[in-house]
């Protein structure tokens, strides 16, 4: 097992690309089983027995699980699909390597750590013998985490290859036997993983010691400042989401809220944020009631947020970085209905250099940044305006580590300066590394409080429903 | 060729659903003159190809259609009697330019709030409906100030007919691009049966009892003319409307705030909600702002050099058709759109029976030959494939900038 770690855009995604027939190299050779190979097409690829999992599944909702296993090799009687030799071979395979899954459940029924197995049943099922796995991790939790290691030691005790992509240290060291590090699109070195460890790693991949600890003074909370009581929110299926959730964010401190993705993160984020009615309870800043408001008196209030998905809310690619600095506050700086792209590139230009944005002046556009860099434009626009309470969801996510231990200065920079941050992710070891309190939820409300050197087992067990109900923070 | 991306900056993360909308407003985000410039050329070279499939001469056709469009009067060596005809030919070609302008900014307005609005020519007939009643009635206002009523009289019903796909939008969800076109056929219908011969808006004078049409509207209401001679149709005021009009557009898009809302609604509906903008409010917004540039347009007309509706110009206008193409052509930018109308003014003109040399090429197929052009434009347009195919280079630094945004999302 081999795992390939680099920075963003540091050309791990090109690479795999290449290998699987979706981009073409400008030069240089590959070698395939000691013979060099040219592989001009995905189809090729197959052929020569390499499959690939992307970060992003290629399945068909509206079609079972073998369906989607066989498809495009379908096992065939007369013109139509050969649907029980079809689930057997599924069940074959899936018993084979330990892959559970059910080959007639549709893949919309089922959760995404099996859509994951079920494209790794389709590569396996087409032969592969080199298996490539994009960021394979990134949308799995822990548990499923864990099962999928399991799965990945079985399928290279049959003798598959895989290639693991990551930008997550600890992974590498549990999984991979050989590490291969790339920075700035050059093989920077290839190790093997007895004996390396995460530091070791990451300076390989940074190219300069990156801190892990962070350190961070004692928290001082005050007054608080953020007070969510008996919230109650649906989501997009109209179905409740957040059941009566209270919560406190008081000046001074980071409160991390952990849980499984779905739990009602993200309701919780968009009503704070004003993006989303609630349907009874109480969301208070700095003493003023917000609840319902919409997302001018949120931010007037002083609620910062930084958004889950920064392609999908936190920044318009096609506009300027200007443009998008000006997103919250263009009001604000228009004169008669009119805005002035000269004041406007005015105050981008400080924002960019103190937030140590790089890669473009306040004229290109979004789309062009790398995404920490995008990340670092949003983060920027969000604390520019000093907000009381910033919510924070997961603002590392895919980001490297030099980007992470900006976000996470910043964010105990906000603390420190007497404001408040509510830290949503689902990454534990985040959580436990910044904030001062932790807050499990589950099921749309918070079912318990700790301190932030509980252990991921303990918060596991409350996470996933387990544990004695704890007292509502 | 230069930078100048179809998919237009950051085209490697473009939205995961590419609908038509979509893909079109990727064409038009991209920088840069070329591409709209290769797409019209390309489609006159296959216009050619259709030319002489005809059994017709493509350059002299071609020639032909200039001279017919009166674009010659702009060279200097056109003289005498030459010059007398193309001062009337372009007279003609820039009076049907402004309603062209108009109508195309009310497309391009809308596709850069990722709306596709193809209602634009039930706007402009509402508009016109609208600007024939009020310059009809009203017998005793000074004509400066009816003309304006007029004209905002046609703008205002045209914006509400266009808001109303727009609030049917916000409201429910309702595709515009189905409302628009049904409200295209309401608006036809409406005209039919107001000016028909027993429509509540048919002409009172008795010698039109039998034909369908409207009132005339009052004389001191004719737009002044300003370039040729008023019996023959001269050109009138409209086009430094549809100018002024153009400067507007540029002005609302790029330099207000409701053209801030505008664009990022377009390009991130999703984004734009975050920053505290309502995309439905910007969709009725956009619409009402669409449907007034083109209700003026029909205003325009009227006030121009139609002086009164008749239900059988109502049943084959398509002016507001054109200003689809018109809009795409001209990227959906301020500048773009006017010289786009320009293009499709003088190509229509050109072609039409009165002006081409009818032995150059047969009259009776001329006019089918500008729509040819015209479809084979929307088509290059809308499949800009075609076009790229010209330019390996730049295919190349697309795959590479893919290449990149692929990564960058990993």
């Amino acid at each position: 097992m081999h795992a390939l770690l680099g920075e963003n855009g540091a050309g791990k995604s090109t690479l795999m690309n290449v290998l699987y027939g979706l981009h073409h190299p400008d030069e240089g050779q590959m070698f395939l089983r000691g013979e060099p190979v040219h592989i001009g097409s995905p189809r090729e690829a197959i052929g020569l027995k390499i499959g690939m999992v992307h970060q992003h599944f290629m399945l068909i909702p509206v079609m079972t699980v073998a369906e989607n296993v066989v498809l495009a090799s379908e096992p065939t009687k007369g013109a139509m699909l050969d649907r029980n030799a079809a689930e057997e071979r599924v069940r074959e395979l899936s018993q084979r390597f330990g892959l559970r899954v059910d080959p007639r459940a549709y893949v919309e029924d089922i959760g995404v750590g099996q859509q994951q197995r079920v494209e790794i049943l389709r590569v396996l099922h087409r032969g592969a013998e080199v298996l490539i796995l994009d960021e394979p991790t990134a949308v799995l939790t822990a548990q499923e985490i864990a099962d999928l290691f399991g799965v990945l030691r079985a399928l290279t005790a049959e003798g598959v290859s895989v290639i693991f992509i990551t930008h997550k240290l600890k992974e590498v060291l549990e999984i991979a036997d050989r590490v291969t590090v790339l920075r700035r699109g050059k093989k920077i070195d290839t190790v093997s993983t007895e004996g390396a460890t995460e530091a070791s790693l990451a300076k390989l991949m940074v190219g300069r010691d990156v801190l892990f600890r962070l350190d961070k003074a004692q928290a001082k909370p005050g007054e608080p400042l953020l007070d969510v009581r008996g919230l109650e929110a649906l989501d997009d299926r109209d179905l409740p989401a957040l059941r009566g959730l209270d919560l406190q964010v008081r000046a001074g401190e980071i409160v991390g809220l952990a849980g499984v993705d779905g739990n009602g993160q993200s309701e919780l984020v968009e009503c704070i944020a004003g993006l989303r009615t609630p349907t009874g309870g109480h969301i208070e800043v700095g003493g003023v009631d917000i609840t319902g408001a919409g997302v001018r008196d949120a931010l007037a209030a002083g609620v910062g947020h930084i958004a889950e998905d920064r392609h999908r809310r936190g920044l318009i690619l096609d506009f300027t970085l200007a443009e998008n600095l000006a997103l919250r506050e263009y009001k604000r700086e228009s004169r008669w209905g009119l805005l002035s792209p000269k004041q406007m590139r005015r105050m981008a230009a400080p924002l960019l250099e103190q937030y140590d944005v790089r890669g473009g002046t306040p004229d290109t556009p979004a789309g062009s940044l790398s995404g920490g860099n995008q990340q670092k434009c949003v983060i920027a626009r969000e604390l520019a305006e000093e907000p009381q309470v910033t919510i924070a969801a997961q603002p590392t996510r895919g980001l490297d580590v030099g980007a992470i231990e900006f976000v996470h200065r910043r964010l105990i920079e906000q603390r420190d300066a007497g404001r408040g941050v509510l830290l949503v992710s689902l990454e534990l070891e985040e959580i436990r590394s910044l904030a001062d309190r932790i807050l499990v939820i589950y099921e749309g409300r918070v079912v318990g409080e700790f301190p932030p050197d509980t252990t991921e087992e303990e918060l596991g067990v409350y996470m996933t429903g387990g544990g004695a109900k704890a007292g509502a923070a | 060729m230069s930078d100048a991306g179809l998919g237009g900056p950051g085209s490697g993360e473009g939205p995961a659903t590419l609908t038509v909308a979509n893909r079109l407003s990727g064409y038009i985000r991209g920088g840069g003159v070329l591409i709209p410039i290769v797409t019209a050329l390309i489609a006159f070279f296959i216009g050619g190809i259709v030319i002489a499939l005809a059994g017709a001469n493509p350059i002299d056709t071609y020639r032909a259609i200039f001279e017919g469009s009166g674009l010659n009067w702009l060279l200097p060596w056109v003289s005498g009697e030459d010059r007398t005809l193309a001062a009337l030919n372009l007279q003609q070609t820039l009076i049907l330019t402004a309603p062209l302008i108009l109508t195309g900014l009310a497309v391009a307005f809308a596709f850069r709030a990722g709306l596709f609005n193809i209602g634009g020519n039930g706007q402009y007939l509402i508009g016109s409906y609208g600007a024939v009643y009020a310059a009809s009635s009203f017998e005793g206002m000074p004509g400066w100030l009816h003309i304006i009523v007029a004209m905002v009289a046609g703008a205002v019903v045209g914006a509400l007919w266009g808001g109303i796909a727009g609030f049917l939008k916000a409201a429910t969800g309702a595709n515009e691009v189905i409302s628009t076109i049904m409200l295209n056929y309401t608006a036809l219908y409406m005209g039919l049966y107001f000016f028909g011969t027993n429509g509540p808006l048919h002409s009172s004078d008795p010698a039109n009892a039998s034909i369908p049409v409207s009132n005339d509207i009052l004389a001191d209401t004719h737009l002044p003319v300003f370039w040729g001679d008023p019996e023959l149709q001269g050109l009138h005021i409209g086009i430094f409307i549809a100018v002024g009009v153009t400067a507007l557009f540029w002005v609302l898009l790029n330099r207000s705030t409701t053209g801030y809302e505008v664009r990022a609604v377009g390009f991130n509906p999703d984004a734009a909600e975050y920053g505290g903008i309502s995309a439905g409010r910007n969709y009725v917004k956009v619409m009402l702002i669409c449907g007034a540039f083109a209700g003026l347009a029909g205003a325009i007309d009227v006030l121009g050099w139609q002086y009164r509706i008749a239900t059988i110009d109502v049943q084959v206008s398509l002016i507001g058709f054109t200003g689809i193409a018109v809009a795409l052509l001209g990227r959906n930018t301020a500048v773009g759109t006017a010289i786009a109308a320009l293009l499709f003014a003088a190509l229509q003109n050109g072609t039409s029976v009165r002006n081409l040399d009818p032995t150059v090429f047969e009259p009776e197929l001329a006019t089918n030959l500008a729509t040819v052009i015209q479809g084979l434009i929307v088509l290059f347009v809308s499949a800009p494939v075609l076009v790229t195919m010209f330019s390996p280079a730049r295919l190349r630094r697309r795959r590479a900038r893919r290449a990149r945004g692929a990564e960058a999302s990993s």
